[in-house]
């Protein structure tokens, strides 16, 4: 079991509007030198949240207080571009967010946030302006990120919309399992392939 | 139906299809490096599981390894402690292992080429986004997350849904100073750094006919840079040329018959891609960028555009200009510059110090710039070292600097300092992408030289005429 099961989520959220955030902000490449998993979240968006000398930089949304605790990250279009490093997305994890939603998302970091328990979860680019708006005129706001039913939900007005994913990866986040649990499991089909191959 | 080139390699590779959800993927080759490897080994061995094909993963330091003194201990303890996991790593599972100091080690996506790895119609994966390096081979080359390493290793398969296909078609003749860069950085700034998402790419046309392996390798490593997953191009009497005798490649009867499936790798005349766009070779100048992605390129000789004119939102772009120091409307050339870095894995090949050298030959690096030039190998290195290169180089005052990632992404340290300004010949400009507070031109190695000898960013043609 690599991550929790991921079912319905009801929770406040950190606006983060700007486009084309790439995993390089997400966590620099000076912070990647770990063996292990962990405490990725102390470098999460180093650069953006801290002054060279360490000082938070008290107007970026992760360090105003009134969105503390959230576990869902609205992204402007385009997130997570560039580098493949996973450890954005353990980052993401490491700091408690179990949800990004944005209007679009760079191929790799969303595998690698659906193989780290994280939600990726693709809204129109109309949708994604309305919970900026709300988070905007209420900090407060609440959006409930339902996988099951695969929508999300503005809780206070019931706006909605649905948004797609593959029934394998739904299974794999409602349950907590993932893809080596799958491929362990064909290992006699995998090495049948592999005796085919020319090289 | 027809098919495509990236059809015929990407099914051949299904183990199996899952209901609504990925392709079970069968990895051919599959490349490791210190940084995005540790935690993979990790759960490979809390989970009991074993690396089920060693000969088929190919491991080598470079992201973080120090660009002079390679022969001392390295210094940084944490960088220090990821090479020495990699070694260890590969020598319990039975790894080949190019570590720092062997011949062959080098930048992962310069030396799998360079020894004959790389090979057409294979599928080629590392924990690394320039992965479509390899494509340039005709081979379906991606990169991975760590929890994907764990699997290849685990499984030599990943899961994942197959994108759809993109051609991109350039002819035409490409005008004085014109690069393969070039020709990347133009798709990019008319993709956008996103408009690819979701598409594997093939180029095609004379102009990537016409090009060499390594610059061929080039356009395909800046695929991911305008969201694409990879690119190809179809193998040709160039690319089997260039593989012919490599360590690594198949010889005798092996070869022959490796050479029969190759000759297949092609799309049909009437396959059917998703999308396609063409674009002009004449249309493409030696290009720079000005902004925070790479998508935000333009001819050398052009001004910043105005918000309005440009993709996306006016506030991430302002935000961008206003990181650069830049103003819309700014020229960029005689804009003055800190710092050159020739290297990484874009551009660290042998051709790209030809050209550089083509331009410092004779002339003298400018006092108020500081370049470091690295070579992606050991083996380009010999070949610089072979060609007379170094003479070239020392005697306009640069110093030849010993492989590896470097300054591309500064995991070691060689970083560009803050508010300084680079034109490198890298693969990302993202903020503080050379270091923190740094500033990224991206551009050939011809703008970089012409840069680096006056001291000001500078169109290459008007040293080359």
């Amino acid at each position: 079991m690599a991550y929790d099961k991921f079912n319905v989520l009801t929770s406040t959220a950190y606006p983060l509007p700007t486009e084309n955030v790439d995993t390089d902000q997400i966590i620099p490449a000076r912070f990647l030198k770990a063996t292990e998993r962990k405490d990725f979240d102390i470098n999460f968006f180093r650069d953006w949240r801290f002054e060279q000398d360490g000082t938070p930089k008290p107007d970026f949304p992760l360090n105003k207080e009134i969105y503390a605790g959230s576990k869902i990250l609205v992204g402007g279009r385009n997130f997570g571009s560039g580098s493949s490093r996973e450890h954005a997305a353990w980052s993401v994890y490491d700091f408690g967010l179990r949800c990004v939603i944005s209007s679009a998302f760079a191929d790799i970091f969303k595998n690698n946030c659906l193989n780290v328990g994280v939600l990726p979860v693709q809204v129109s680019p109309e949708f994604a302006d309305t919970l900026f708006d709300a988070i905007m005129a209420d900090p407060k706001t609440e959006i409930k990120v339902d996988l099951p039913n695969q929508t999300v939900t503005l809780v206070a007005t019931g706006q909605s919309e649905s948004f797609d994913i593959n029934s394998y990866k739904k299974d794999n986040m409602l349950n907590g399992f993932d893809d080596i649990d799958y491929l362990k499991n064909i290992e006699n089909e995998i090495s049948a392939f592999a005796e085919t191959r020319p090289f | 139906m027809a098919n495509t080139l990236f059809d015929k390699v990407w099914d051949s590779h299904v183990v199996r299809k899952v209901k609504d959800g990925p392709d079970v993927f069968f990895i051919d080759r599959h490349f490791i490096h210190e940084v995005t490897s540790p935690v993979a080994f990790l759960g490979l061995e809390s989970r009991g599981n074993s690396v089920v094909y060693p000969a088929k993963t190919f491991a080598t330091a470079d992201h973080n390894t120090p660009t002079i003194n390679q022969h001392l201990p390295v210094a940084d303890a944490l960088s220090a402690n990821q090479l020495d996991a990699l070694e260890k790593n590969a020598a319990k599972h039975g790894i080949s292992h190019w570590g720092l100091g062997d011949e062959n080690n080098g930048i992962v996506h310069v030396v799998g080429p360079e020894n004959g790895i790389t090979l057409p119609g294979a599928t080629i994966v590392c924990g690394d986004s320039h992965t479509s390096t390899h494509g340039a081979f005709g081979a379906i080359a991606f990169g991975i997350g760590t929890s994907e390493v764990e699997m290849v290793l685990s499984t030599q398969c990943i899961m994942q849904p197959k994108p759809k296909s993109m051609r991109i078609n350039v002819n035409g003749k490409l005008g004085l100073g014109v690069t393969p860069k070039d020709v990347a950085l133009y798709i990019i700034s008319k993709q956008t750094t996103s408009g690819a998402t979701g598409y594997f790419v093939e180029y095609a046309g004379d102009v990537f006919e016409n090009m060499s392996m390594e610059g061929r390798m080039t356009v395909c490593n800046l695929s991911i840079e305008m969201g694409a997953r990879g690119g190809m191009i179809a193998p040709d009497e160039k690319t089997f040329e260039y593989l012919k005798g490599r360590s690594q490649t198949p010889k005798g009867a092996d070869w022959d018959k490796a050479m029969k499936y190759w000759e297949t790798l092609y799309s049909e005349d009437d396959a059917k891609f998703d999308v396609e766009f063409n674009y002009d070779a004449a249309d493409i100048e030696p290009m720079i960028t000005y902004g925070t992605n790479p998508g935000m390129g333009m001819g050398v000789t052009k001004s910043i555009p105005n918000a309005e004119n440009v993709e996306g939102g006016v506030e991430t772009y302002k935000k961008s200009l206003g990181y650069m120091s830049f103003s819309e409307g700014d020229a960029m050339i005689g804009k003055e510059i800190d710092f050159v870095f020739l290297g990484s894995c874009t551009n660290g090949r042998i051709e790209d110090f030809r050209a550089f050298c083509s331009i410092v030959e004779g002339r003298k690096k400018a006092d108020n710039v500081t370049a470091w030039l690295v070579p992606g190998s050991h083996k380009v290195v010999d070949q610089i070292k072979a060609e007379g290169l170094d003479k070239i180089i020392d005697e306009a005052g640069f110093v030849l600097r010993e492989p590896g990632c470097s300054a591309c992404l500064a995991m070691n340290d060689d970083k560009i300092p803050s508010g300084k300004l680079s034109v490198s010949t890298s693969n990302r400009n993202f903020e503080g992408r050379q270091g923190p507070g740094s500033r990224t031109l991206l551009a050939s190695p011809l703008v970089a030289a012409a840069s680096a000898v006056e001291g000001v960013v500078t169109d290459p043609r008007t040293l080359l005429v």
